[in-house]
């Protein structure tokens, strides 16, 4: 399994159906390109960052890797197994953390990650080590491990997050905007605790991202994902030569034509 | 090698299945004081309608009040231990939409046989004690006597019964996924016409002839009447065995049914991308 690319997507297309005015029945409906032909590899061990607008397709590309979605042609491949056609065995060595900390809200830290962990065979034995041992990886006071995760701050809640995706043990990790909403410093410890994962753990880590710093900083190469079409996948300096620019922001206008704030809207599927 | 591997991976299944129970054993705890004023609700609900015997006698009507009560206490009960079990195995999906953890759910490696098993077997666990603290704090206040009843026959009713209740819940469960906004109370809709042609406080025999037939496939209809012939009558396994022969029959059928309408139903959400939190 070293010798095999991590991610190896070819040609990958997702549509979702928008129905535009009107009610449910009268609604004209049009089929939405999601993603549009992607293709890249990622190496065993690499950060790569994914950039675009929120609609670009970021959020789409992180959940058919992760099971959650069925594409429409094309392929992916984790770890030489095929995400479409074998999603267990995928699902085994994938994990996430998105935008939202999702979590039962009454529950504590504790509770959530045990039946999480479940979910991957691991039994009462073995989390009732590994669980205390993942919490002071991610600098979560123990003191609170066991306080509805309501009471507890967006950081702490992405920490345990966090935490929860790396109790499993994942190969490839997908983090889609772990960092949006956090404050600087909940971001920092975030960001740190991701670097940190990479040297310890040898992680393979594709990082969907707004955060044009955050990439510069984590990742190996970065991406420019634009309505669905992957502009680039190239290191920061590459990309910045190309497109004649000297920040990457700069680089990123260049390429896809506007900036992150002229936003396109989210895809929202509607059903066919 | 083969062997090893299926023993993890059915070790895997199990672990999974505990962690479903182990969940919902959490939010039990965590949300006790709105389990508790939802049993007083549910009491409250089952005395209404049990008293209807006395108020039928006071009312000039001549009636065995004390069988009649216990014909309308098990009709309540058991609506409330349906209830029960449908509400845990269509929040599968609800609940977890809410809170945003059902794309975490979906994409753990644990089959939907194991997930769903596990909502079906805590449903049941918790329903049956639930439905028995039901019964006696309802039979107390009420003040009803029973004459040699077999109460371990009903057990025995009613948790063969919860196989084919698991089997339409796994089927009702998937309408959030399809209908984020609706499907939850679709699946109470479901509860409801199972019910009303399962003869809940009437005999079926009350009903229009095509009720009758639609009575003929619904599992509640054995249920109400083998827990009634057990109760009222003391009737053994034996005995109630013609109600209990028909609930495993539905129970074969409606549980490989209820997997497949699930599946096919996570199919179309994957497909749409409706696998996604709406909270």
């Amino acid at each position: 399994m070293s010798g095999l690319p991590a991610v190896q997507v070819h040609n990958l297309r997702k549509e979702f159906i928008r129905r535009d005015g009107g009610s449910r029945m009268r609604g004209r409906r049009r089929r939405v390109p999601a993603l549009h032909g992607l293709t890249f590899e990622m190496r065993r061990g690499e950060c790569v960052a994914i950039l675009g607008q929120n609609g670009s397709g970021k959020s789409t590309l992180v959940r058919l890797l992760s099971t959650l979605l069925l594409h429409d042609g094309g392929s992916a491949h984790v770890f030489g197994v095929d995400v479409f056609a074998k999603p267990r065995a995928v699902q085994r060595m994938v994990n996430r953390v998105s935008v939202e900390a999702s979590f039962f809200k009454r529950m504590s830290p504790m509770e959530n990650l045990s039946y999480s962990a479940r979910f991957y065979g691991l039994g009462p034995r073995e989390t009732r080590a590994r669980i205390p041992e993942i919490l002071a990886m991610v600098g979560f006071p123990p003191e609170r491990s066991g306080e509805p995760m309501e009471d507890l701050s967006r950081g702490m809640q992405q920490k345990i997050a966090l935490a929860r995706a790396l109790l499993t043990a994942p190969m490839l990790l997908l983090l889609d905007e772990p960092t949006t909403g956090l404050d600087p410093r909940s971001k920092l410890e975030v960001q740190d605790f991701i670097r940190r994962l990479r040297e310890e753990h040898d992680s393979t880590i594709l990082l969907c991202t707004h955060d044009m710093a955050e990439a510069e900083a984590l990742a190996d190469r970065i991406g420019i994902l634009d309505r669905g079409e992957l502009l680039c996948l190239d290191t920061a300096d590459a990309i910045m030569r190309r497109y004649g620019a000297d920040t990457l922001e700069q680089a990123f206008l260049n390429a896809t034509g506007h900036s992150f704030e002229d936003e396109d809207g989210e895809r929202e599927a509607v059903p066919a | 090698m083969m062997r090893a591997e299926q023993t993890g991976a059915l070790r895997r299944e199990l672990i999974g299945f505990a962690g479903i129970v182990e969940r919902n054993i959490y939010l039990i705890r965590r949300f006790a004081w709105w389990e508790l004023a939802w049993f007083l609700y549910t009491v409250a609900n089952t005395l209404t309608i049990a008293f209807i015997a006395k108020g039928v006698e006071a009312a000039g009507g001549h009636i065995d009040v004390n069988s009649t009560t216990i014909v309308l206490l098990i009709g309540a009960v058991l609506w409330s231990y349906l209830g029960l079990i449908f509400e845990i195995v269509t929040e599968t999906v609800a609940w977890e939409r809410w809170e945003g953890t059902i794309e975490y759910t979906f994409m753990a490696p644990i089959s939907r046989v194991s997930h769903l098993f596990g909502m079906g077997a805590f449903a049941v666990l918790y329903g049956v004690l639930r439905t028995a603290l039901l019964f006696i704090v309802a039979a107390a206040m009420l003040g009803v006597t029973f004459h040699d009843p077999a109460f371990g026959s009903a057990g025995v009713v009613l948790l063969v019964s919860s196989v084919s209740f698991i089997g339409i819940g796994m089927m009702t469960a998937v309408l959030p996924l399809i209908s984020p906004e609706k499907g939850t109370q679709l699946g109470f809709i479901a509860q409801g016409l199972l019910l009303v042609v399962s003869g809940v406080y009437y005999p079926v025999t009350v009903l229009p002839d095509w009720m009758q037939w639609l009575s003929v496939i619904s599992p509640a209809t054995y249920t109400l009447e083998g827990c009634r012939k057990a109760i009222l009558h003391g009737a053994s396994v034996s005995e109630v065995w013609p109600d209990i022969w028909p609930l495993l029959v539905i129970g074969v059928v409606a549980v490989p049914l209820g997997l497949a309408v699930f599946r096919r139903g996570e199919r179309f959400a994957k497909q749409h991308g409706r696998l996604k939190r709406s909270g």
